[in-house]
């Protein structure tokens, strides 16, 4: 069996009244891609962010590499990390969000070795030229110098990929990466995303896209209500799901 | 080109004509009525009783130069003092931490809440409250040594500017939007740093201009500090119309001055404007 990279053991979040996620569990072997399907307000952008810990849990694990994320055990009970423990664990995640959220005032190449540079302390020139090496992984090798106001929302997204892989992250979650996107502009992000998935990233992808879930996933989650009615192979779940309100969701959104 | 001929039938043709342009009988009269009422002012002031021989001697005199240095110098290091306060002020009021959140409230409830020129008088004045001052074992000096006229002026009107500075600072950082912070955390940045390299810079283009209000608001504001015997210019100007009489020729000295050094300072604020507006529009590089 191969190891987890990601352990989630029944997670529980709750916005006021609102239960958000309930009791989740999910494991993502490393390399995998995962996809999440699900209607709005299923909590699959408050599962990533919660794997980011961009929301706190209110109950259960996560796990990455083997490391408990966001809080520490001590004399039988549970200690929350500092704010700078936790910024330590985020550093081998990467994000993509749904709207880019580029630095407005750094350059494409700036945003890139902003993270190495700032938080890692690496040096500047080395990071430079990794930056320009992912910039030239994403097909924008020509736009380094270019502000993020200069470039199309695909180019942006393109470049907020990039960002996140310089923190040589081991694992990358991306929020609806292409949703905010004109459609003639899905594509290109879809097909850098392709290419990592290929290098062997292990990837955890919320989507409408169910082209790129079908043909770049290895698992497809479907989750409701907070919950995660079905998970399996990509082709077992979006080609011949076990469950009415999977297969109610994929008629609706086909 | 059919077409366009085709819509055209039964409408006249405007294709050959241009739009004229509009007479403003109005801006022209208003102009005129603010021109001459100017001119019959500019007229009591040539014909009034004030020596401009003396207007022209003292506005380039030493005491005089020397008050605008002063004030310059003073209109500088309170605002520094000031702007340094109210981000760490903003930064607190900000922050999740409770205590943090209501000390920041009540500097600003406190040094907003009175006039200036009681927080002028109260720094000059410490020494009856506290007639030695110091840290206890390493160094102290008595109270009316340290406090000189310039430290109590720095004092008051810094830590006064930085309550209303905060204000400015945090409405600033509240205008970057949320995904900022998020961005910023994702990539491994604390809170802190995700401020200094992320927030602030973005903020700064949003807090510049009222900031620039600010600055000149401090400059004519120095004057205040003349009741503690800081020899900024309108301090000056007392001084010599004390010896001379010469009120009003001193009081349009002064004035010039103050509209000369803000004269200025609006194009600086320009400038610093554009420099912060790196990446916010396609041309603004
Ligand atoms: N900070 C918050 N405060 C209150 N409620 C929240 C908060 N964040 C999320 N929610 C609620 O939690 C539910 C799940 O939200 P989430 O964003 O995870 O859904 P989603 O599956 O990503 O939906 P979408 O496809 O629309 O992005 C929603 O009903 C949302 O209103
Ligand atoms: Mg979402």
């Amino acid at each position: 069996m191969t190891r987890h990279l990601v352990a989630i053991r029944s997670i529980s979040k709750t916005f006021g009244e609102f239960q958000a996620l309930r009791q989740v569990s999910l494991d993502v072997s490393a390399g995998e891609v995962l996809c999440l399907i699900g209607a709005s307000g299923s909590g699959k952008t408050t599962l990533l962010r919660c794997i980011n810990q961009l929301t706190p849990v209110d109950s259960g694990g996560i796990w990455l590499d083997g490391e408990l994320l966001g809080v520490r055990e001590e004399g039988g009970r549970m200690h929350r990390l500092t704010e700078r423990q936790i910024a330590r664990q985020r550093l081998k995640t990467g994000m993509v969000f749904q709207r880019f959220n580029l630095f407005p005032h750094k350059t494409a190449l700036e945003n890139i070795t902003e993270g190495p540079v700032q938080v890692q302390g690496r040096d500047r020139q080395e990071a430079r030229s990794e930056a320009m090496e992912l910039l030239r992984r994403v097909g924008l090798t020509a736009k380094a110098d270019a502000y993020p106001s200069q470039l199309s929302g695909g180019q942006q997204q393109r470049v907020a990929i990039a960002r996140a892989l310089a923190m040589k992250p081991m694992l990358m979650l991306f929020d609806e990466p292409t949703s905010a996107l004109d459609p003639e502009l899905v594509g290109e992000v879809l097909s850098v995303m392709k290419e990592l998935a290929q290098s062997g990233m292990t990837m955890m992808v919320v989507t409408h896209e169910l082209g790129f879930a079908r043909e770049v996933a290895d698992r497809v989650v479907y989750m409701d209500h907070g919950a995660i009615v079905e998970s399996g192979f990509s082709r077992d779940v979006l080609g011949a799901p076990r469950e009415a309100r999977t297969r109610a969701f994929l008629s609706a959104v086909i | 080109m059919s077409n366009a001929t085709t819509l055209a039938v039964g409408f006249p043709d405007l294709s050959k004509m241009t739009v004229a342009r509009q007479p403003h009988w109005r801006r022209w009269l208003a102009a005129a009525a603010i021109l001459v009422t100017l001119a019959a002012i500019g007229r009591a002031f040539a014909n009034g009783q004030i020596e401009w021989s003396y207007v022209s001697r003292f506005l380039t005199a030493r005491v005089i130069l020397e008050g605008i240095v002063n004030t310059m110098v003073m209109a500088v290091f309170a605002m520094a003092l000031g702007i340094a306060l109210g981000v760490v002020v903003a930064i607190m009021r900000l922050s999740p931490n409770p205590v943090l959140k209501s000390v920041a409230a009540g500097y600003t409830w406190l040094f907003r809440g009175t006039p200036l020129i009681l927080q002028l008088l109260l720094w000059f004045n410490i020494a009856l409250v506290f007639p030695t001052i110091g840290i206890p074992g390493l160094w102290s000096a008595r109270a009316v040594d340290v406090m000189t006229p310039f430290l109590s002026a720095l004092l008051g009107l810094g830590i006064n500017q930085g309550a209303y500075t905060s204000e400015v600072m945090r409405a600033g950082m509240l205008s970057v939007d949320a995904g900022q912070y998020e961005a910023a955390k994702a990539i491994g940045m604390g809170r802190l740093r995700a401020l200094r390299r992320i927030i602030l810079p973005q903020a700064m283009r949003v807090v510049i201009p009222p900031l620039g209000n600010e600055f000149i608001g401090m400059v004519k504001a120095t004057s205040l500090a003349s009741v503690i015997q800081y020899p900024e210019l309108l301090h000056s100007a007392e001084n010599i119309y004390y010896a001379n009489s010469r009120v009003i020729e001193l009081l349009i000295v002064a004035g010039l001055w103050y509209l000369l050094v803000v004269s200025i300072l609006t194009p600086l604020q320009m400038l610093l404007e554009r420099r912060f507006a790196r990446g916010f529009s396609q041309t603004g590089r």
